[in-house]
């Protein structure tokens, strides 16, 4: 998986997780918290979709790490494709 | 005994607030079930059916409406959060709703769901009283609703904007009918909640009433992988060192589980523990409500447009000098109540619903109702039916006002005893007790309330109360 299609894989969760929101205009290497209404509960469901639907558990003490698209590529990548090479 | 399951989490009570926290927390993968007494979901707002006709039984209207794109709101988090589809709700606007005080020619107060509106009627009726009104307006908007904020008289604080009593009745009147389990006064940040929820938000209905938001949210608890049992409450709670330790079914059975959520109210959450008395004694319990209401059920064969009631959808209406919002001395108190009208919410122009009706919501006294002989109940239903019908049409305001009393097709009326079927409530308290527990804690650590008696009030209320409960107690505790 390249870091785009990782950052897909992040949309995609977000716009379930909040439909409401626009996100054709998200600014990778801006906080999400700053562009769209995203409380910490909804970073909760973030971590969670990334569990159910990837296998891929984000320890709380990595939350910081989802900041941003940006950031969310640099740290998840390496795990989705961890788990690729595992499986 | 048998030993049976071992849960994440139990909740006592398929009602909306159950419902939702179960949802909640299944679809974060917890081992959930609901243990429900009835066979029908929906606790409060459930619905039953008479000679193939359904009757909605608390649904009046689905308060905090906002229009798509409106962001922050009570029902944007509802969505989100139980990843439900806006059109899956399917919500239809009010068309207009009134506060009418004193029969025809007494001050009225319209409003819709744009605000404006309302301000515009205050400022035409009420003239000087404008600049209190806005200002009123805003410490609302500011008040937001925490198990930190201290507790405040509404009626003292609607007093500081707004000299004229009748306008402070007025604007109280409606949060008080829509929630207070007090009598004639409510806790200020639950009169800013409501009074959001009603006039700056705004009222809607599914075409169908509350089946269909039944019908979803049991949906998605079941496709969240969440376990239900119907026709299974809970009898007893087994406390051991300040927590639960077991759950005893109605069936006898015994279960377990790491936390408890009930949301059939403080007094009778603590009575599943304490066998009723409270132990010690040394700590204050919850009250047990007293109001309660009655409500009356007309079906006509033709549109209550066509009956003098004109565009209304509700009518909070009195014509006593001041409001008295309390537990009337006699079975019914038929100064003041509500008036609903399904058929004035805009489904558009192709569906209109297929027969009219009318429901009038009146205070009631549960220990006048209670005990009588089956014949007495009967002919005391009957009498007040049209005592009640007679009351509300002395505010129609529609063209054709009051309107010939077509003969009703079907009636149904519901008492406190009815209220107290469908939600276990005491006394049929529709609003549960006075004190309410906004952060959802109990005597035993990992038992916690949600629904009515956390605080969260009406339809999308009960079901943010379940979402932030099961959020606060079990999925981020810390947060």
């Amino acid at each position: 998986m390249t870091k785009d299609e990782c950052k897909k894989a992040v949309i995609a969760i977000i716009s379930d997780i909040a439909p409401d929101e626009d996100l054709s205009n998200l600014k990778p290497d801006v906080r999400l918290r700053d562009q769209l209404q995203l409380d910490s509960m909804d970073f909760l469901d973030i971590v969670m979709e990334l569990r159910k639907r990837h296998g891929i558990e984000v320890p709380e003490a990595d939350y910081p790490k989802l900041a941003s698209l940006d950031s969310c590529a640099e740290y998840l990548t390496p795990k989705f494709n961890g788990l690729a090479v595992k499986s | 005994m048998k030993t049976g399951a071992h849960y994440d989490v139990v909740i006592i009570g398929a009602g909306l607030s159950g419902l939702s926290a179960g949802i909640r927390l299944a679809h974060f993968g917890r081992r959930v079930c609901i243990f429900e007494r009835h066979n029908a979901p929906g606790g409060l707002n459930s619905f039953y059916s008479i000679a193939g006709r359904k009757f909605d039984v608390g649904l009046h209207a689905v308060t905090n409406f906002v229009r798509p794109g409106v962001k922050g709101t009570a029902l944007g988090r509802v969505l989100r959060q139980l990843r439900l589809d806006r059109d899956e709700l399917g919500l239809c606007e009010q068309r207009q709703s009134r506060i009418a005080f004193g029969a025809r020619g007494g001050p009225a107060l319209r409003f819709t769901n744009d605000f404006g509106l309302l301000e515009s009627e205050v400022a035409a009726v009420f003239p000087h009283q404008g600049g209190g009104f806005q200002r009123l307006v805003s410490r609302v908007r500011e008040t937001s609703f925490s198990p930190e904020a201290p507790a405040l008289s509404a009626r003292e604080v609607i007093g500081e904007y707004v000299g004229d009593p009748v306008l402070a009745d007025m604007l109280l009147c409606v949060p008080l009918f829509y929630g207070s389990a007090q009598e004639n006064d409510m806790d200020f940040g639950q009169f800013a909640l409501l009074f959001q929820a009603v006039f700056l938000e705004g009222l809607a209905r599914p075409f169908e009433g509350i089946r269909p938001i039944l019908r979803l949210l049991v949906d998605k608890y079941r496709k969240a992988g969440g376990e239900r049992r119907m026709g299974c409450g809970v009898r007893s709670i087994v406390p051991r060192e300040g927590r639960v330790a077991a759950l005893v079914l109605e069936t006898g059975e015994e279960i377990q589980a790491d936390h408890v959520f009930s949301s059939i109210g403080a007094v009778e959450t603590e009575a599943l523990f304490a066998g009723g008395d409270r132990a010690g004694g040394q700590r204050p319990g919850p009250v047990a409500g007293r109001v309660t209401f009655v409500e009356t059920m007309a079906i006509y064969d033709r549109e209550p447009s066509e009956m003098g009631w004109g565009n209304d959808t509700t009518v909070f209406f009195n014509d006593s000098e001041r409001l008295e919002y309390a537990v009337p001395e006699g079975q019914v108190d038929v100064r003041s109540g509500v008036i609903c009208i399904p058929n004035n919410f805009d489904f558009g122009p192709d569906r209109r619903l297929p027969e009219g009706i009318v429901r009038v919501t009146c205070l009631a006294n549960y220990d006048r109702w209670a005990g009588l002989p089956e014949e007495a109940y009967s002919a005391d239903k009957k009498r007040w039916f049209g005592e009640i019908q007679a009351s509300a049409r002395r505010f129609q305001a529609g063209p054709g006002a009051p309107g010939t009393p077509a003969a009703a097709i079907a009636s149904d009326m519901f008492t406190p005893l009815t209220v107290e079927r469908f939600t276990g409530h005491r006394n049929g308290a529709i609003y549960g007790s006075p004190t309410k527990s906004l952060s959802g804690l109990t005597p035993l650590s990992n038992l916690h309330l949600c629904g009515t008696d956390q605080g969260l009030l009406g339809i999308i209320g009960s079901m943010l109360s379940g979402i932030t409960m099961a959020n606060r107690h079990v999925l981020a505790p810390e947060a």
